[in-house]
């Protein structure tokens, strides 16, 4: 979400301005026609009713928002309650998204700051570093890390090897590995942004507040973190956002113990349950939280300005 | 280096496009061994290509979104053929398409699946269990308490194959219980059963059954029988077991697809299918049992002998998975979503 | 004045960064070379697995698939580049036009809406309309998510840009086309070339939205993969990783050092 901001400096270059709309025209053409009218679409699945075994009927329907939030008990003829059971899985996907996001920015934020005070020359190299994992394929990635963790593999053995442990460490099939599996994903999402941001900060204004004494860590917190704030929330929702529908790292990591909000919806379309409409309703739901932490950054970038 | 093997590769796949047409196979993982896919397209000259699927739900859901008409044959268990063709998924032919057809073995003729098989072939049917490995645990493996309520041995240690059908269907026959049943207290029992097992599992996982017991992350899994002889085969110290209180049976059929693009050329494969000697090749590699008469020469001792494929004289009946209507079905659904929430 | 800077244990979180990210490709990179048919035993070292991965019994499969991979993402790296150059013109030199705010919302929408849900998506649209699922909905689908991808840098260099550059051609009675051609598109190329690039690693890289829009006996080399991993990590897959790390590594070494000197000149 950086480049060319609505906020650009428009009124001068506006060179091209005669032509913006026929060069907008295949954006709007192939996201809008293949990607925002099939979101739409999905909208209007999420309120029909559903045809047993996958596939839907064109009938209104409120059955899938239903069976999301109210629950009638096994049989269906007990009093309305909350139903609690996929808020649970929404809840605890959340809590491994945020989990995996606060493990990023452990690591991530004193790894973007090291990199963005070297010289420039070095810094390249660094970042460059941090980046090649991330261009392996994602499944190739998270299978690797599984190889590594898993009760006979090779950390275990390393660990026992020097003596550290004495058994191996139950990782796989723990939400500790799924967790992980997140954090080593998207880790390289968090670094970026927040590199960006420290890289165009002015030192000068540290030195200023060192100069008055301020201690090192004062001088970050109350001097450095409100300047490049925007860059570690860029940083968080990039790890948040793709980890809260993330699918590979529960599935491949978790054991499938669990359901995740990814694989709930997967259940719905390629599983056993086949309810189109309830899977469509998840992912109305999914994307309406992600559209409100976005408009939470659109705010907090807002109040910086 | 992708471009420099993809280059390497264009001389390797120009040769199979032979003008006889292609055949598109909807498969499980795992199922058919490359040397029968191999021979079939040297006799024929058609091109095989094969897409596979872990369930068959998923199976199903991918046909269902779409994908019918572009396929020629898949392998649904028997009460997947029953769906399948209560959705009018199935073409149909006749018993004089098929040259082989009567090489089919009479027990597998006239199936409730598919009366008269109109639409299915045998493919190979087996039992769904579970193997334990001897090395972690040396005590009587007869009963499904093992799964269910393990001992201490096994605990944690457990993996379920992550298919509803089987998993409820398994758990019923452990509680003594019909398939779809609608009795309000049996099916509370039933899932305050499975919540209560659950913690003593480590995984759930179908494609991976087999791999974790070979690899030893499991000491114990739900597994099919062939799946547990392969895993014996590599390595692993695992033996099947017939449990006291029943298990699964179940047979996966070959079907003609409606809207097959390659109908001709599905019903020679179906056919080939069912001469002996390629059977005899599928389940020297699949470790399951066929459906065709006449494929024991073919056999290989170790498969004519394992002890996956020949349950102990006192073991029970194997039960089919049932096929519920959608209220009820729906109570399954929901007793499995509480299971994995 | 390098107090403000340093922070003690920066360096060590930064080492223990790179080792978390390292660690699993390195050991998977290490078992490729192992002789030995089992992941868990070490057999010696071997060039066995590679060997198999063009010449084993799956190897038309990941051929066919390599290749759908490869052309898949250079039509859709392409396409998406052309598009995104298009959008950026409009967007950083285009003024205020109307429906500026959402265009930029649109360019950014496959980057906001979860993979999972981008692919739910497009499987409902493609089924209700009945285009048949194939190479051609996943090369649209490749093509609609890569547009973000390749709009930043493109975008990002174009800012970059005084406009007096095109303005001075346009001053000497160069056509728009030929100030374009001539000036402003020599000058994004750093930015075009690099749009295109991470286009093109995005594309080749995308599991889940494929496996939901692919159609019958089409697959990319991720969703082949996915059908071998699913069963247990084999040293074919190990040995095939450690190709796709070397290709990766070799093609973001290319893109840095395009962008290096791109941003050397003007």
């Amino acid at each position: 979400m950086a480049g060319a901001g609505p906020s650009g400096k428009s009124g001068k270059d506006a060179a091209w301005a005669p032509l913006a709309l026929p060069l907008m025209l295949p954006t709007w053409a192939v996201i809008g026609f293949f990607l925002l009218l099939p979101v739409l679409l999905m909208v209007v699945y999420s309120f029909l009713t559903k045809e047993f075994r996958g596939g839907v009927i064109w009938e209104f329907s409120l059955a899938a928002y239903d069976q999301f939030f109210i629950s009638r008990g096994l049989f269906g003829d007990e009093p309305a309650s909350i139903e609690w059971t996929y808020i649970g899985i929404f809840w605890r996907s959340l809590w491994q998204a945020a989990v995996a996001t606060g493990l990023c920015l452990l690591i991530g934020f004193p790894t973007a700051w090291f990199i963005a005070t070297r010289p420039p020359a070095s810094r390249s190299i660094w970042l460059f570093l941090v980046t090649i994992p991330y261009w392996v394929n994602l499944l190739i990635r998270t299978v690797s890390l599984k190889f590594l963790i898993r009760d006979n593999g090779p950390l275990n053995e390393f660990l026992m090897g020097i003596g550290l442990t004495s058994g191996p460490l139950p990782l796989v099939n723990t939400n500790l590995a799924v967790q992980l599996g997140l954090f080593y994903s998207y880790l390289p999402f968090m670094v970026l942004p927040i590199y960006a941001a420290v890289e165009r900060y002015n030192f000068a204004l540290s030195e200023a507040a060192a100069d008055l004494y301020a201690s090192r860590w004062r001088t970050l917190r109350e001097i450095t973190l409100p300047v490049v704030k925007p860059g570690i929330i860029a940083g968080c929702l990039l790890v948040f956002i793709p980890s809260l529908g993330a699918f590979l790292a529960p599935d491949l990591l978790g054991g499938a113990k669990t359901f995740m909000i990814g694989s709930l919806i997967d259940e719905q379309f390629k599983g056993s349950q086949g309810n189109w409409p309830f899977g469509a309703a998840i992912s109305v739901i999914l994307m309406s939280l992600v559209l409100l932490s976005l408009l939470f950054y659109a705010r907090a970038q807002r109040s910086q300005k | 280096m992708k471009q420099l093997r993809a280059l390497a590769l264009l001389p390797l796949m120009a040769s199979p496009a032979l003008a006889e047409g292609e055949l598109k196979l909807y498969h499980w993982f795992e199922y058919i061994p490359q040397e029968l896919v191999d021979k079939f397209q040297s006799e024929t000259g058609i091109a095989v290509t094969i897409d596979t699927f872990d369930s068959n739900e998923a199976m199903l859901a991918s046909l269902k979104a779409g994908k019918i008409g572009q396929y020629d044959i898949t392998v649904p268990g028997d009460y997947m053929v029953e769906i399948m063709a209560g959705e009018g998924l199935l073409d149909t032919f006749e018993p004089a398409e098929l040259p082989n057809f009567g090489n089919i073995a009479p027990q597998w003729l006239d199936v409730p699946f598919d009366p008269g098989r109109k639409s299915s072939i045998p493919y190979q049917w087996g039992s769904t269990a579970f193997a334990v490995n001897r090395d972690v645990y040396q005590g009587d493996i007869n009963s499904l308490t093992i799964l269910f309520d393990p001992p201490e041995e096994l605990k944690g240690k457990i993996n379920m194959l992550d298919s509803q059908g089987e998993v409820l269907a398994l758990a019923s026959i452990y509680m003594g219980m019909p398939q779809c049943n609608t009795d309000r207290d049996q099916l509370k029992a039933l899932m305050d059963m499975l919540l209560a097992a659950k913690p003593h599992w480590a995984s759930f996982g179908s494609d991976t059954a087999k791999d974790v017991l070979v690899s030893g992350d499991a000491a114990a899994g739900m597994i099919y029988n062939g799946f547990s002889a392969k895993a014996r085969a590599e390595g692993a110290n695992v033996e099947y077991a017939y449990p006291k209180e029943g298990f699964v049976v179940w047979m996966d059929n070959a079907v003609l697809l409606r809207d097959a693009p390659n109908r001709e050329n599905a019903l020679k494969f179906l056919n080939f299918l069912l001469d002996p000697e390629n059977a005899g090749t599928l389940t020297n590699y699949t470790a399951y049992t066929a459906g065709v008469t006449g494929v024991e020469p073919f056999l290989t001792e170790e498969i004519r002998n394992s002890p996956e494929n020949n349950p102990p004289a006192d073991a029970p009946n194997g039960s089919f998975v049932a096929v519920c209507d959608e209220a009820t079905q729906k109570l399954y659904d929901a007793i499995w979503t509480n299971l994995k929430k | 004045m390098k107090g403000v800077r340093h922070f003690p244990g920066f360096l060590a979180i930064t080492l223990v960064c790179l080792i978390v990210l390292y660690a699993p490709l390195l050991v998977v990179t290490v078992y490729s070379f192992n002789g030995s048919t089992s992941i868990t035993q070490w057999g010696g070292f071997s060039w066995r697995w590679y060997i198999d991965v063009f010449t084993g019994p799956e190897a038309p499969r990941f051929g066919l698939a390599a290749r759908n991979s490869l052309t898949i993402a250079v039509l859709a790296a392409t396409a998406a580049t052309i598009i995104a150059t298009a959008a950026s013109l409009a967007m950083v030199r285009g003024g205020k036009f109307r429906g500026r705010n959402a265009s930029f919302a649109l360019i950014n929408l496959p980057l906001m809406v979860p993979e999972i849900v981008t692919a739910v998506a497009m499987l409902i649209f493609f089924t209700m309309i009945g285009i048949k699922t194939g190479y051609g909905t996943i090369l649209i689908a490749h093509i609609a998510f890569c547009i973000p991808f390749a709009y930043l840098p493109i975008a990002a260099r174009l800012q970059g840009i005084e406009p007096f550059y095109e303005e001075a051609a346009r001053d000497l009675y160069a056509s728009r086309a030929r100030a374009f051609a001539h000036v402003l598109l020599p000058l994004m190329a750093p930015g075009v070339i690099s749009g295109w690039l991470l286009a093109f690693i995005i594309s080749l890289d995308d599991f889940i939205i494929t496996n939901f829009v692919k159609g019958a006996g089409m697959e990319t080399l991720p969703t082949a993969i996915f059908g071998s991993v699913k069963q247990g990590i084999k040293p074919n897959i190990m040995a095939i990783s450690t190709l796709m790390l070397l290709a990766s590594a070799s093609l973001v070494t290319l893109s840095w050092l395009i962008n290096r000197k791109g941003q050397r000149s003007p």
